[in-house]
Order: C-alpha cells, then structure tokens, then sequence
C-alpha cells in the first residue's frame, strides 16, 4: 500500500493520516491471506437470488458489478446519520459529510498512488470524465489539423466524445489497429504517432475482447512526440489496477459501479499542472472563488472541476468499495480472475459451434463469443430462463464489431465473485440453447 | 420460464428464423425503410411495391438479427402481400397489442387467418425485452409505406 505526501493537515486536520496509516497496516496484512470466493461470495447479498428458479449466475459485471454489504451498509449509515450537503455548512453534520467525502478523495488517491488527493475529481461516471477531458483541455490544448489516437476498441465513451471534439474545432481521428485475435499492434501504433499527434486516448481494457493494453509502453512512445495520453481505465482498473505516477499517463477516468460501488460516481485523475491551466467544464456552485455579474474566478482543481452538489454519499460508497477490494488485494483477485478465465475458456471452446471473440495474448477476465446460426439477443433471454445473466449485444463498441463482422456476441464478464459453478451453469445452458435451435 | 422460453421458440419461428420467405432485395420496389433495434443491434431494410390503389404488391427484407426479428420479418412480409396498406397498418395494430400482452378487441373476420399464424409471436409478451424484436419489422414497413426513411425501435 502506498502512502501520499500531501499538506494533509490543511485538509484533514482530525486525525486522519493516523487512521490511514492504521488502514494501511490491516490492509498490507491483508492481502497475504488465501483468496476465499466463498467467503467474498458471502458478502454479496445479489448472489443469493433465485432467477426464474435457479441460482443466479451473474456473469455480467462488466456491464456493472455487484455490491458487497459493506459499501451498501456504509451507505446506509451515511445516509442515516451522516448526511448534509458538503462544503458549505458551518455545522456538525456538515462537516462530518465534507471530512467523508474528501477521505473518499483521498481513498481514491491512494488506490491510484496519486501525487495528490487535489488530482481526483469525481464525475458523473467514466464518460463524464472522458468529456470533461474532450471538452475542458481539447477546446483549451488542440487546435484544427491536430491528431488524436484512439484504438479499434474503444467503447463509445471514448470515440464520441472526440468526434464532437472534431465536429465543434476540426481535430482529426486517427485509428490505431489491432489483430484478429484482438492484440494492440504497437509497431502499427508506431507508425501514426507525428508530430502532429497530441493526444493518444486509448481503453487500459477492452470491454469486449478483454485485452489488456500495454499502456505504459503506450504512454512511453507518446510521450516520446510530446503527445499527451488519456487512458479510459473502466474496466482496467478492475482487473489490473493502476499505478498513475508508475503509469505517467496525462488523465486516467474510471467509474465507480464496476469497481463494486455505487453507480453515479466516476473519477477523472489528472496531472495536477495541467488540471489547473485547463478551464472548468460546467459552471456553479463550489467550483468559483468570487462571483460578480463582472467576472467570476475559479478554484482550482479538484473543486475547479465539481460544479454543483457532487455524489456525496456515492464517494463513500466507492472508497468502501475501494477499501473492500484492497483488503482482499487486487494481485490476489486478478490471480484469481485469470484461473478461472482459463477454466471459463477451456469449457465454453468444448461447446461445438462456439467461437471466443478476443484471443489476445494478455487477457482481462472478459469472453465475448458466438454460437452458431444463433443471434446472441436468443441466447441472453434463453439463458435467463436458467438464470444466468450476460449482456448480449454490440457493447457500445459498435467499430470493434465492424471490425469482426459482426451484429452482436454475447459477453460474459468475470467478478471477483465467480466461482467455477457460474461457469459450469453457463456451458449447461449454452447446451439448452443449442438444444433448442437443434 | 422453461415452458415460456419453448413456447417463444417453437417450431414455427425457428424454421422461419432459419429459412427466411422473402429474403431479397426487389429490384421494382417503391419503397423501403431501414429498421434499427440498437439494443441487441438487429438491423434490417424493408423493401414494398405499393402499386394502384395503395396495394401491396410484393414484400421482401434483408438484413440480420435474432430469430424472433427474423422470423417477424418473414411472416410479415408473406402476410402484407395482396393488402392494402390501410389494411396492414389495421393488422399492425392488433398484433402490437399481441406482442404487448393488451387486451385485442373484436378483430375483422378477414385477418382471422392472418392472426392465427402470428399469434406464434404473441410468446414475446411474457419477455418485454423482446416485444421490439418482434414488431421492428412491422414498424419498419410502417415507415417504408408512409414515407420515413428510417425507424428505431429504441
């Protein structure tokens, strides 16, 4: 675990490095106990349900993943006896939501090894913080003929947002290339990086092929142009983690919701110099200095960036979530993920007619696939009936799909959660679908 | 479920679903309109000849997606044949409220063939879902034949 080297005694004047530093003890010894998914199974209260009479096997948490008791509890409580609005009041309850919303800050800031809690800014969710990036620095940074590169799997959260970008000032897109089994071509990468480039927006990992990027050689070759880089880190974070100082990327965004927490909170981390020439995105309350109907002075960041009444008790939720995982140690969950990826992938290959989408070399637990002569929609609602649940779909990767030939595949989606039953109940109803198109 | 699921998927719709009737692209069609469900991302083009009198000449589709959008789009397209399109926009009607699960009133003796066989379809109204997927056709053609170019079932 890391620790952070911040004025936090203007920020958290009650004790709060003692409490860190005490969390980061529990947490260090932690992480070297045996991974127990049926004890994590446990304290997720979802994977109990009965869906359409059978256990559920949610296999979708790509898409958004279950919530543990104790971020729904902690919650709770906020709610209960910790709730005021943040920021403003000069009164107990006040104050102690402001000290948990910015211990969140700083939870965050320590999962990401931040210089600075001053770094995170909490958004809407992962998009949000793409778009503050597309509209706050590109508008300021890029100028017509400029050169941005996104990959051929990106989610759409990371190809919209640049082509209003194009569309409002006339940057260019640029598409870097990947192989049939879905690797990221780096000498490809290579050869588009100009001088005209100025900015490299890649995902960490893809949500439909499950390939995990190798974004520090990426940051490593942009920097070399002297481009800036954006890594989209919402399903990365999950399976890989992020280490932003390591890393040396320019923004990193993720959302809170695949990371076990609540959904309606995402985070942007930004490198803090840039952060503060960049201009605010939405304009309001907590982001100004002084207002008159002359002119108006910003904050600087974080609050430059969080205009408004922000998710106050979704920040706790997610440093819960942060806490929870961080206990049972992300290495330990992502050992875990990647041995039963392998046994995911070795029973769905036995299925005849079933082919995996995404075969790269350096895999996130994520299995895109297609079954013969049947529309992954078909598959979804009949494995529903045993109750298992995948997404079915194009993914909001609608390009990636082009780039297959393909309509729709269904996903299934690792958790720290899964156990090899989820799994062996996906192949039996796979069976049943087949069993049904004959 | 298990009995909702069979009886969605029965014979009828997979055979239609595998085999699709008019699968083509009519060279002498007057009109067509694209259908887009981007949920599960099927996505189809119909194509009508609307001749004298605003009937239907002929009826066809291309395109991909689920075996109930298909199998819709199939049977659709061999029903409209030989209407007129006041008459399939009538027919349109009843079997939205099929798929929906609502209540039909006293349909026209003269659909009561036409009905019978696409109440194979009314199995969607136990996966809301799904209810898109077996009207897109349907709401597709009702754009080909008034005009629209295109219609999402989003």
């Amino acid at each position: 675990m890391r620790t952070i080297k911040v004025s936090l005694e203007k920020r958290f004047p009650n004790g709060w490095i003692d409490r860190m530093t005490a969390l980061n003890t529990v947490l260090k010894s932690d992480t070297e106990i045996d991974y127990n998914v049926s004890a994590i199974r446990a304290d997720f209260p979802a994977l109990d349900l009965k869906i359409n009479g059978h256990p559920l096997a949610f296999l979708d948490s790509g898409a958004s993943a279950q919530k543990p008791v104790q971020v729904l509890d902690r919650m709770d409580h906020a709610y209960r006896s910790e709730y005021a609005n943040v920021h403003r009041g000069a009164y107990t309850l006040s104050q102690l939501a402001t000290d948990n919303y910015e211990n969140a800050r700083m939870t965050v800031a320590n999962f990401m090894n931040a210089k600075t809690p001053d770094e995170v800014i909490f958004t809407r969710n992962g998009t949000a913080a793409i778009n503050l990036v597309a509209y706050s620095y590109g508008r300021t940074f890029l100028r017509a003929g400029d050169e941005i590169i996104i990959s051929h799997m990106e989610h759409h959260a990371n190809i919209v947002p640049w082509q209003l970008l194009r569309d409002a000032i006339g940057v260019e897109i640029k598409i870097a290339p990947i192989d049939d089994h879905g690797n990221f071509l780096m000498d490809e990468f290579e050869k588009l990086l100009c001088p005209k480039t100025k900015l490299v927006a890649v995902t960490h990992v893809s949500n439909v092929l499950g390939t995990i990027l190798p974004i520090k050689e990426i940051v490593r070759q942009a920097h070399n142009i002297g481009a800036h880089v954006l890594i989209d880190g919402c399903q990365g974070i999950v399976h890989d983690g992020v280490d932003v100082q390591d890393l040396d990327a320019e923004f990193y965004a993720f959302t809170g919701h695949k990371l076990y927490g609540p959904s309606g909170i995402g985070v942007l981390w930004g490198k803090l110099d840039l952060l503060n020439k960049m201009p605010p995105y939405e304009g309001g309350g907590d982001m100004i200095e002084n207002v008159t109907f002359e002119k108006t002075t910003y904050r600087e960041a974080p609050a430059r960036f969080e205009a408004g009444t922000p998710p106050i008790i979704e920040a706790v939720g997610l440093a819960t979530a942060i806490d929870y995982v961080t206990g049972v140690g992300l290495e330990n969950i992502a050992n875990y993920e990647t041995k039963l990826l392998t046994y995911a992938t070795n029973h769905l290959a036995e299925i005849d007619g079933l082919r995996i989408i995404g075969r790269a070399d350096n895999k996130a637990p994520i299995i895109s696939f297609e079954l013969d002569g049947v529309h992954a929609h078909d598959i979804g609602t009949i494995i529903d009936s045993k109750g298992v649940a995948v997404r079915a779909g194009h993914h909001c990767a609608q390009p990636l799909m082009d780039r297959y030939g393909l309509v729709a595949t269904a996903r299934a989606s690792l958790g720290m959660y899964n156990n090899t039953d989820d799994i062996d109940q996906l192949v039996d109803a796979l069976n049943y679908v087949k069993d049904i198109f004959g | 479920m298990e009995d909702d699921i069979r009886e969605l998927y029965q014979e009828v719709i997979l055979d239609h679903g595998k085999n699709p009737r008019n699968f083509r692209h009519p060279e002498d069609a007057t009109c067509e309109a694209n259908g887009n469900n981007p949920l599960c991302g099927d996505k189809l083009t119909v194509f009508v000849k609307v001749g004298v009198d605003q009937n239907i000449e002929d009826a066809a589709f291309e395109g991909r997606g689920c075996a109930i959008s298909v199998a819709s789009a199939s049977m659709m397209t061999d029903i409209v044949t030989g209407k007129k399109v006041a008459e399939v926009d009538a027919l349109f009607e009843i079997f939205h409220k099929m798929c929906k699960g609502e209540e039909v009133d006293e349909t026209p003796e003269k659909f009561e063939d036409d009905l019978d066989k696409l109440v194979v379809l009314s199995g969607v109204k136990q996966f809301p879902m799904r209810v898109k997927c077996a009207t897109l056709a349907w709401h597709t053609i009702n754009a080909a034949v008034h005009g629209e170019k295109a219609v999402s079932s989003e």
